[in-house]
């Protein structure tokens, strides 16, 4: 029993550290974008305004895969223990 | 004219918006601290219930999130009748300038982005706006975030999905259907799905920015304390509870998750709500047949 609990919470860490892998996207993603307003900055200053504003809705789509890892990562590390374990001790006590 | 702005019942409503705009948030800070559990060192938890309502189906709970986002509609109706509050053709007061300037950035926005026939979503747009800064706002003063709940930033989605579905539906349920079919009558499944997809991004986005940064914070917090208790522990006396690393270092990362983050979501999740309302709505379909309808009425 406290080995499968175990088990259970370990995986829910590892799962967590595994999901939030996807950050590498958005990261590399935000990069290049913010890059690119930079260069559109420096060969035209008048249009900043509205580089920026693109640029920051822009940023704010491509975070949203990050953000779905994030979601995943937060309902892995503070909801699916629990849930997991009241699983795990319901069967174990219906078994019995 | 003069004598009669600054005469006392003026006055007197004036301090009567300002009180109902900081008595709402000092209510909120006096429930947190009288409901809030003693726990030991720092948390994180998601919205407190505050009572339960019995109901037939599903019990329906009063959450913090809500009372908060209740606080905050309070907060900016009271703010906007300030803000309003002795206009004239002549401006005379400073709040007024204030007040011209957020109609006329809204305006241009909305009419930049959507327009001329989606006029008016201006006043939409800068509620949701609002709402959803002064929510993220709210951790200023120390009280839960609204925005950090989902059942809140996913209701407001699901009213832009409401909104987009109307606006799609206007040029006919035909038309609305064939917009599936776009390019190639294959795609019909994917187009569904991303038909769906985009009131939960939109949700996920708001809610998982704010929520990232709340809990970032609270990590940060529990280090620094752990820092300096391991840096000062072995000295004696009050000396070893000093929080040498606790003192500022946290409002810096506040600055950018609090107040840069929560406004920045504000403006995305406003420009993502005019940009899918107004892709929505093609007009030129609309017109034409508005045009047929009209010259089929009159044969």
């Amino acid at each position: 029993m406290e080995l499968a609990i175990g088990i259970i919470l370990g995986c829910c860490a590892l799962g967590t550290g595994i999901a939030m892998i996807a950050g590498v996207g958005p990261g590399i993603g935000e990069g290049n974008a913010v890059a690119s307003a930079c260069e559109a900055i420096a060969r035209q200053p008048e249009s900043k305004s509205s580089v920026t504003t693109t640029m920051l809705m822009g940023c704010a789509i491509a975070e949203t895969t990050g953000l779905y890892a994030l979601v995943i990562a937060i309902l892995l590390i503070f909801v699916a223990p629990g849930l997991l374990v009241d699983l795990l001790v319901n069967t174990m006590n219906g078994l019995k | 004219m003069k004598l009669n702005k600054t005469s006392r019942n003026f006055k007197i409503l004036d301090a009567f918006y300002i009180a109902m705009m900081i008595l709402p948030i000092i209510f909120g800070i006096v429930l947190q601290v009288l409901t809030k559990p003693v726990s030991e060192g720092i948390a994180i938890t998601g919205a407190r219930v505050y009572f339960t309502i019995p109901m037939p189906v599903q019990d329906f709970p009063i959450t913090e999130s809500q009372v908060n986002s209740a606080i905050v509609m309070v907060v900016i109706f009271f703010f906007c009748l300030y803000i309003t509050h002795g206009m004239s053709k002549k401006i005379e007061l400073k709040r007024q300038h204030l007040a011209e300037m957020i109609v006329e950035k809204v305006d241009s926005l909305v009419k930049e982005n959507m327009g001329e026939y989606f006029m008016g979503f201006a006043p939409f747009i800068i509620a949701i706006m609002a709402l959803s800064a002064f929510s993220s706002l709210l951790t200023l003063f120390g009280l839960y975030p609204p925005t950090s709940d989902i059942n809140i930033v996913g209701g407001w989605a699901v009213l832009v999905f409401f909104l987009i579905t109307y606006y799609k539906m206007k040029c006919g349920p035909i038309n609305y259907l064939k917009g599936f079919a776009e390019p190639v009558a294959l795609l019909a499944p994917i187009n569904f799905i991303s038909e769906f997809a985009t009131p939960v991004s939109m949700a996920f986005r708001h809610y998982g920015n704010v929520l990232s940064g709340s809990v970032i914070s609270v990590l940060l917090g529990s280090a620094l304390a752990g820092l300096s208790s391991m840096v000062l522990g072995n000295l004696p006396g009050f000396l070893a509870d000093v929080p040498l690393f606790q003192m500022g270092i946290p409002a810096v990362l506040s600055i950018y998750f609090d107040v840069f983050s929560g406004c920045l979501q504000a403006f995305i999740f406003a420009m993502l709500t005019m940009m899918y309302v107004g892709g929505a709505f093609d007009l030129e379909t609309y017109k034409q047949k508005k045009a047929r309808k009209s010259a089929k009425n009159k044969q």
